[in-house]
Formats: C-alpha cells, structure tokens, sequence
C-alpha cells in the first residue's frame, strides 16, 4: 500500500468518526437487491485496481468501459420499442406508425398461443389470441406483419424462445417473397430456452432436445443468415421473476457459458458462433447497481470466453446488449410516475454501454400501450440521446469509486454462482434441482416484504398514495379479433396444397427423429404454409413435453 | 375445538409464465398458517375446478397477467357451480383494469380481485374474514 493510500484510509478514519456522530435519516440504505450500500466510496475501495487490466478502453480488452471503440461518438444505441398486438395488420400499422416518428429498429411481441407453439384455433389458445401481442399462426400472417416494410432496411427482433426456429424460417421465407436474399437479413431471434425454465417458463420440449434446435439453429444461421444474431441470452425475465442484479447477471452469463459448451459440444469452433451470441438485461430503479452490471457483464464475458473457451476471434469476446427497463418497477397506482421511473432506468443502461433500448410505457402496468404512451417512452430516449449530454463521452462514470467497487462486487458475486452452479452439475442441473427457481422466489419474496414492512419505500404505493382516478386510456383488444383469425386460419387450411404440407411435415419429422439438422426442414414446411401449431404439434411428438417441477 | 386451517389452491391458468405474484401469495398465504396447493402454470379451467374439488380447499386464488381474465374468471366460476362446488369462493389478482374488475366482481365471478402493489397482510385478512 502506497504512503498516499495510507494517509487517505486516515483521513477517512476520522471523517467517519465525525460522521458517526451525526443523526442518520431512518432509513435502510441498499440497493434494490437488498444489498447494503456504505455511506462513501474512495481510494480505500479500489486497493487493487488495475486501470489497464480492470478496464482498458472502449473497445479494448476486457471492453469493460464497451464494446467499440467510439461507442455513441460513433452510432447512437439502437431505439427499438417492443411491440405487437391483435392481428398482423393492425401490428404492422403499429410498427410503421413507430418507424414513421424515429424508431430505428423493429421489436415483435407475440401473443401467448403464438410463444406456446399452439395455433390460434386450438382449444387452449381460447381467449388469448392477439392479447398480450401479435397471433402468426403461418407465413401467411409473417407476410401481412411486415407488409410495405422492406425487410433489408430494417432489423428486427423477435421474442420467441421454444418456436424460435419456426419463426426465424418464416421471417427468412418473406423476405424470399420480397426478393431479399437471407444473407441481408439483420436481427435477433431470443432463442434463449434456459432462461424459460429458469424464470420465464414458456417452455415446450425438454431441455436435451430444446438445445439441440439450438445449436441447428447456430449451424444453420452460421452460413444462411449470417448476420443474424442467432440468440439473445436474457436476464430480462430472471429479473421480473423477482431476481437481483447479481442473479440477473450470474444466471444470465452462466446460460450464456452453457450455449458456449453446447455449441463446442456440438463440433462447431467457438469462433465460428460466438460473435452472433446477444444479451438482453433488464434496467432496474436502482441507478448505480445497473450500470456496475453492464460493466461487469462486458467484463467476465470476456474474461472467460479469452480464457476458459479460448476464443480467437475479439468478436466472440464482445457482449453486445439489448435493454429494456424493469416492468416489474411500474405502478399501476398513479401510472404517471411510471414516465419518471422509466426515464431514469433508460439513462443508466445508457450509461452503461447498451447496444439498443426499449423504455416501458407508463400504461403497460394495467394493459398493452397506447399509441399516445408509446410515443412519450420512445421521446424518452430522444431526450436522453439528444439533450442530456450524457452520449458525448464513453463510459463516463468510469473511475467513480462508488461505480468500480459496485462493479468489482458484482464480478466477485457472479464468479461465486458460477462455482455453485459447477458444483450442481452445470446449468441443466441446477435448474433439474429448482436452484435457480429457489433463489428467485426467494428473493422476489423478501422484497414484497421489504415493501411491506417499507423498509422499501415505493412512491404512490406504500407512500405518498392518494384516491384516484385512472386518467389515462387503455389500449382494448377486441374479442372479434380471435374469431377473425380463427376464421383466417380456416380459410388458409382449406385452399393451400395439404399434400404438400403432409409431406413437408413427414420429412421434418424424419429429420426430428435422427440427427439431421432441423431448421432447413422446418423452411420447407413454412414455405408450404405449414401452421407453426402444426410442426410444433410432429416435434411435440417427437421430444416429448417439458414438466415442471413448481417450487415456491 | 382446534380451528379450522383455511385451505386456498393458488392457480395459475393461461399460457403465460408469470408465476412471480403466484409465487409470492402462496408463501405469503403459508406464513399465515394457511395450507396452500398451487397448481404450477398452464392450467385448464377444467384443471383448476378438478384440482379445487379435489383437494377440498375453501379458496382458488388464481393469478391472471395474459389479459384473458375476461374469459378465464367466467368460465372457473361457471365450472365450480356445474360441480356443485359453489361454496368454494373464488378470488384472484394479476393486470386487471378496474373496469373489468367491477364487471367480474359485480357479476359474481370473482369474490375480490387484486392489483400489483396489494399488500399480502390485507388479502390474508380479508380470506380470514370470508371463510367462514
């Protein structure tokens, strides 16, 4: 320890006897994630720190200040709303309506049935068609949702996890009709089957045949679609299940380890699928700990794909990121508010490096937004990119005492998880013994009893609450939008070529049934419009479903 | 005369995963000395009023965050009356607008219904004050 360190942790000695004394405010001062927060930061914190080996530049290895070298210098992060609702048409006026006022990128929600592998006119897709987004049940929708939208100009995002590979073929089979080739097709398929038994739970098949489709999709895309990013590992879901930051973090890089090991497994070089892999964290209200998140996400991503996976190419060590801020933070008491709160979640992701953004409209506590909200979330982020200044500098809380021991912290705690997940078995084991499950429902527990007890204090709901009135209008969907699509649906089965479609279906099955790889098969029977409900129905038959064993 | 333990199924219907709020009401129901049976997620209606009458519980609590509690509500309801399992109050939360809360709740379908932001001890107090 240098002369100079010593006279500062003296100097910080006495200062904390004076502070000592003072009275302190009744209140628990830590994190969103419960943990405990000191009353300063200084040199004392970073007694080991290494500017060049903890940070580097942008850029440059570990990438812990980001990705590139010129970061929003060079390109603004990508603005890209989620949204999906109702029927094809009535979404593809949504994302034109959105592409119109700025929005630089496509984001597509799908209803449940549609997530779920089932068709719209399936017994328990009963009452759930296009409510919580966009019902495709064949390329036929695909082809009305991107309809005067061409699809080499734009690049989208599609949340879809077990059917990922059903819905990437019929995006690839609509640009065919509009004459884009694949290899000029930009964008993101989630993909992410861990995390949904992990927190999300929209599963289908076993884990074993899930991340086999997986790793098809990697082969496939690798030559195919190239520049697509063939999955986005997501922390998002961990943390609305109720998850910390540092769970968020461990969890989602450990399933990212998992893809890795799976792909190696597979025979494929690391090199060769790595630089497609994309993240998907969350932005919660707790300012510092979020941007410590990213930085140390960048960080051990890096770290260990150099070192554990021992990847070549600097493309395989970049964690590239997608955020979206923290649903789970909104109040569905005074909606409002909810601008406020999501302004503030959408500046730390920006100060932490993020790739592209969602902001959360104030009315998505209660229902899907409305135009009106959707425009005051996206405006957010024009606020942010063109007036704060924050996007004039990289990385600028790099150095803070307070932000370097936070990140330092998380890396430390996700290294911790990474041994106990190693010591269940890896990944599919930890989540066989409900590992992760137990640490989610624990944590999110503890924190609606924090609220409770307001050792939390939630604006507009344990405090400051007050009668009111809901003054703001909600996006209805209308029923006669499930019997129009059943009715469309109908009608495709009748005048397509069924011979055509049995026989795609045959020889996916086939296909399912050895080790040929699926995703070509799956294009054929899309081409023959083919119902996603359908060759989920040959692959369900094939792999089986996943159960689940519900701990809370 | 020992008292009777209240027995509540936490439901969980539809084709979405988010068990969050499930989760966390069926612990907070077992802390306060309840005994609980939650169904895991993706349950039929058909599964829930099976599961209910089966394990004899005075309480479904069923959580709804799909938008499909217009139809899902109704259709428990109407289940539990065809099998004669009437006396079983039927009560729930998830993303309801208040207007269709009014309209369930008005209409009989629901007995109470809950928002985010509830507090756990006031729907524990208000199961202990409607079972009788």
């Amino acid at each position: 320890m240098t002369d100079k360190l010593k006279e500062i942790e003296e100097k910080q000695k006495a200062w904390q006897e004076r502070f000592g004394r003072l009275k302190g405010r009744d209140a628990k001062f830590m994190t969103v994630s419960s943990d405990p927060v000191k009353e300063i930061y200084s040199p004392a914190d970073l007694v080991n720190f290494d500017y060049d080996r903890d940070l580097g530049f942008p850029g440059e290895y570990p990438y812990t200040r980001g990705v590139q070298p010129n970061m929003y210098r060079g390109r603004l992060w990508t603005m890209r709303q989620f949204a999906g609702f109702a029927t094809a048409k009535e979404s593809n006026e949504r994302y034109k309506f959105l592409l119109a006022r700025g929005q630089t990128g496509l984001s597509i929600a799908f209803d449940m049935p549609t997530i779920m592998g089932y068709d719209s006119d399936h017994p328990r897709s009963f009452g759930e068609v296009g409510r919580v987004g966009v019902a495709i049940d064949s390329l036929q929708d695909m082809e009305t949702l991107f309809n005067g939208i061409p699809l080499d100009k734009v690049s989208t995002s599609m949340t879809t996890n077990a059917p990922a590979s059903i819905l990437l073929a019929m995006y690839v089979a609509t640009a065919e009709k509009q004459g884009v080739s694949a290899e000029k097709l930009n964008g993101t398929i989630q993909n992410d089957i861990l995390k949904e038994y992990i927190a999300q739970k929209s599963w289908i098949f076993p884990p074993q045949p899930s991340m086999r489709i997986i790793t098809d999709i990697f082969r496939f895309a690798k030559d195919y679609v190239p520049k697509w990013n063939t999955i986005s590992i997501s922390g998002y879901h961990i943390r609305e299940a109720g998850s910390t930051a540092l769970q968020e973090l461990a969890f989602t890089l450990a399933d990212g380890f998992a893809y890795v090991e799976a792909g190696i497994k597979a025979g494929l070089d690391v090199d060769d699928f790595a630089p497609r892999l994309s993240f998907f964290f969350n932005s919660h209200m707790d300012f510092f700990e979020e941007i410590a998140k990213y930085r140390a996400a960048r960080r051990i991503w890096a770290r260990r794909m150099k070192e554990k996976y021992g990847a070549k190419s600097e493309k395989s060590l970049l964690l590239r990121f997608h955020t979206q801020t923290a649903g789970c933070s909104l109040t569905a008491q005074q909606p409002e508010n909810n601008i406020v709160r999501t302004a503030y979640e959408a500046l730390s992701a920006v100060l932490g490096g993020t790739q592209s953004l969602h902001t959360n409209s104030m009315d998505e506590v209660l229902a899907l937004p409305t135009e009106k909200s959707v425009q005051i979330a996206l405006r957010t982020q024009q606020i942010i990119a063109y007036e704060t200044g924050v996007a004039n500098t990289i990385d600028p809380l790099a150095g803070s005492y307070f932000v370097e021991a936070l990140t330092n912290r998380m890396e430390q705690g996700s290294e911790e998880y990474f041994a106990k997940i190693e010591e269940l078995g890896g990944v599919l084991a930890a989540i066989d013994k409900n590992f992760f499950q137990q640490e989610i429902a624990d944590a999110a527990y503890r924190y609606q009893k924090e609220i409770e007890a307001k050792d939390r204090i939630i604006v507009g709901v344990n405090e400051f609450s007050q009668e009111e009135q809901l003054g703001i209008d909600l996006l209805k969907i209308d029923p006669e939008v499930e019997l129009a699509q059943v009715q469309r649906l109908k009608q495709l089965r009748q005048t397509r070529d069924n011979i055509r479609v049995q026989n795609t279906l045959e020889e996916l099955r086939n296909a399912a049934q050895g080790t040929d790889n699926l995703i070509p098969r799956i294009l054929d029977c899309v081409r023959a419009y083919t119902t996603e409900g359908e060759i989920i129905q040959v692959l369900r038959e094939v792999f089986g479903e996943y159960k689940e064993k519900a701990v809370f | 005369m020992e008292e009777h333990k209240i027995r509540v199924l936490v439901a969980k219907p539809g084709l979405d995963g988010h068990d969050r709020g499930a989760k966390v009401i069926a612990r907070a129901f077992r802390d306060a000395g309840m005994e609980v049976i939650y169904t895991g997620l993706h349950q039929t209606p058909e599964q829930i009023v099976e599961a209910a009458i089966q394990e004899d519980v005075d309480v479904v609590g069923m959580s709804v965050l799909s938008g499909a509690h217009m139809t899902l509500f109704p259709r428990v309801k109407e289940l539990l009356d065809e099998n004669g399992a009437d006396n079983i109050i039927l009560m729930g939360g998830g993303t309801i607008p208040e207007e269709d809360i009014r309209e369930l709740t008005e209409k009989g379908y629901a007995k109470a219904l809950f928002t985010p932001g509830a507090n756990t001890d006031d729907i524990v107090a208000w199961i202990r004050g409607v079972v009788q």
